[in-house]
């Protein structure tokens, strides 16, 4: 095994570096969006940066309280990222929209959730408590937006929102975290039984079939979600975080060749029997043909006004605030790459692409550092949700794949996602933060009640000496 | 504002987001650096690939590696298993790759799963406990050939 250097090191001034220059695009960007305008420092200018750039620095400053060897380069990317989408979604408010201000408060919200999970949780592994609790509580919140008089009703041809008092939320978004911590904890405690049994066709060694049930359970849950939800990106997503962790976890090719099987099996269905799938992939492919073009619902309108966007801004872009990304629909929400591309060119949007990357990396080397085998996969499967969603969001804007109703992460408008995300972002935090510290093998203290917890001991297993070999 | 400024503005704002990535890599960089040897004065990979003399010498042949499990006290005395390349799960447990027919032992107790050349032990969250020459397990640890692995009555050993 290679050597990694492990000397720990907190490393929080490198943190607060990069944050302040994390800050400088964000703020920087909110202040390009109006410069022409004369209202680059107007109230709204300086209402969001500073507060911005506040909570930035409360989540520094918790960091060093609470997790002084966290990764330090996840915060600043994330905060760069928020701080661009946050601008840019000031930038496309129409006189007397509130998107953006309304955006900041869902950022504020979400950064004083993501601390309070760092301060509050402290350890990750205690989560492995509640695999079976997260996979009722996905359950739940995947049905919730089915349910009469919680849910908000068909918005715009998906059923995922919920109504909670004036705002809708979309519980989707959380669901995806408690499914990679019930996954992670199941396959972190059956790992074996799936690795060890099976049948050997050729090269490739298949699981028995009653080992298959969690795998058959996930594949249903994701059909579940395209058929009453009708919800093609979360279908993706969460099937795609199965595959990825089973896969990580057992290291078989054999599940990936049945995932992707499965699934393809499953979108060469739906795309003959439901009508929006077909409508997707028809504007998808014939994009530029004037009848698809024109076709509503289902046209290819809002894509190919992106891409007529993005080819306007060229190399360089068009400058924050002097192109016209209001004329794709949803331009600061499921366009918002669009925008960015248009007026950043693509050579930001390059930049946006590689912090996405920088991001998934940093997650994947906290995955890597960790000892413990849930923590490992946990790490392993939220940073791959989030690159997974960025793939499907991008390559359906610069359609490379067809667009689907996913959310871009941190950039769009959209608190749930946001939350969501930052939710996630602390908890990757907290993992990367065992990763680096210096070893301590001491078991986790045990559970409250030792009657309710009797499989207490059984929290703290590290599985792989990866350290010092 | 006149449109120089704008202009500078523009493409001022593009390098900042870039010095901000590379701000980030080079913060990265320590940690992207395998194979250098912390502290010992070793010579990196990409040394070693210039000055081939500079490689150390190929390591003395490793010790016998185990080729086979083997029951030394307990209720399954004597019996052995063969050590091929997938991990081996012991405890009470009917799944268990060596079932134990031993009361202190627990359902699924110890792991034990190949990583290089060595062999190694895990404690699954056992209720006794495993104990490798007497120490408790805390954490993987490598087994080497002829060194007890205590689990409940049971003592296995790995024989070359």
């Amino acid at each position: 095994m290679s050597q990694l250097s492990t000397t720990p090191k907190p490393r929080r001034n490198v943190e607060l570096a990069l944050l302040v220059l994390a800050l400088a695009v964000g703020i920087g960007a909110n202040m390009m969006v109006g410069v022409d305008k004369e209202k680059a420092f107007d109230s709204d200018f300086w209402f969001q940066s500073s507060l911005l750039a506040v909570a930035a620095l409360v989540f520094h400053a918790v960091l060093r309280f609470r997790a002084k060897y966290a990764d330090p380069v996840i915060l600043p990317l994330v905060v760069a990222l928020n701080g661009l989408g946050l601008a840019m979604i000031h930038r496309l408010d129409a006189p007397g929209d509130d998107t953006g201000n309304n955006q900041l408060r869902w950022t504020l919200i979400a950064m004083a959730v993501a601390i309070a999970v760092i301060w509050f949780l402290k350890d990750h592994r205690i989560l492995r408590r509640f695999t079976f609790i997260s996979l009722a509580a996905s359950a739940l919140l995947l049905i919730l937006p089915l349910v009469p008089g919680i849910s908000a009703g068909e918005i715009l041809g998906a059923r995922v929102w919920i109504r909670l008092g004036p705002m809708t939320f979309q519980p989707g978004e959380v669901a995806k975290i408690t499914l990679a911590i019930f996954f992670a904890g199941y396959l972190s405690s059956n790992r074996d039984l799936i690795l060890l049994a099976g049948r050997k066709i050729g090269p490739l060694q298949f699981p028995r079939f009653k080992d298959m049930g969690p795998m058959i359970t996930a594949w249903l849950v994701s059909i579940g979600v395209l058929i009453f939800q009708r919800d093609l990106g979360s279908s993706v997503l969460f099937f795609g975080l199965f595959i990825v962790m089973i896969y990580v976890a057992t290291s078989r090719i054999s599940w990936v060749v049945i995932g992707v099987a499965l699934i393809l099996g499953g979108g060469f269905v739906a795309s003959n029997v439901f009508s929006h799938v077909q409508l997707r992939i028809d504007g998808w492919l014939n994009a530029f043909t004037p009848e698809v073009y024109d076709r509503s619902p289902g046209g290819s309108g809002q894509i190919v006004q992106g891409l007529f966007g993005m080819a306007n801004g060229g190399l360089v872009g068009t400058g924050l605030g002097q192109g016209r990304p209001d004329l794709v629909p949803f331009a600061n929400s499921d366009m918002i790459i669009a925008s960015l591309g248009e007026e950043l060119g693509l050579i930001g949007l390059f930049a946006v692409v590689l912090m996405y990357l920088l991001f998934f990396t940093r997650g994947f080397r906290a995955a890597l550092g960790t000892r413990d085998a849930f923590g490992k996969l946990l790490a392993c499967g939220l940073s791959f949700a989030v690159a997974l969603q960025c793939f499907v969001v991008i390559g359906g804007v610069t359609r490379l794949i067809p667009l689907t109703g996913l959310t871009t992460p941190f950039l769009a408008a959209g608190g749930s996602s946001l939350l969501a995300n930052w939710i996630i972002v602390g908890l990757l935090l907290l993992i990367s933060h065992t990763a680096r510290a210096p070893v301590n093998t001491t078991p986790l203290p045990p559970a409250k009640d030792p009657a309710k917890a009797p499989n207490a001991t059984g929290i703290d297993t590290p599985t792989e000496a990866v350290k010092h070999l | 504002m006149s449109d120089l400024t704008i202009t500078a503005l523009r493409f001022g704002f593009l390098l900042l987001l870039w010095v901000l990535i590379f701000s980030i890599v080079s913060a990265m960089r320590r940690d992207l650096m395998v194979g250098r040897k912390a502290a010992s004065g070793a010579p990196t990979a990409r040394e070693v690939r210039k000055n081939p003399e500079l490689a150390e010498p190929a390591q003395p042949p490793v010790k016998q590696q185990a080729r086979q499990l083997v029951v030394v006290e307990g209720p399954l005395k004597g019996r052995s298993l063969p050590l091929a390349a997938s991990p081996i799960l012991l405890g009470r447990a009917q799944e268990a790759t060596l079932v134990l027919e031993d009361d202190y032992a627990s359902g699924r107790h110890a792991r034990l799963f190949p990583q290089g050349s060595r062999w190694f032990i895990e404690d699954l969250g056992s209720t006794n406990g495993t104990y490798l020459a007497d120490q408790q397990l805390t954490r993987a640890l490598p087994v080497e050939p002829g060194v007890p692995v205590r689990i409940g009555k049971t003592v296995i050993e790995l024989r070359p």
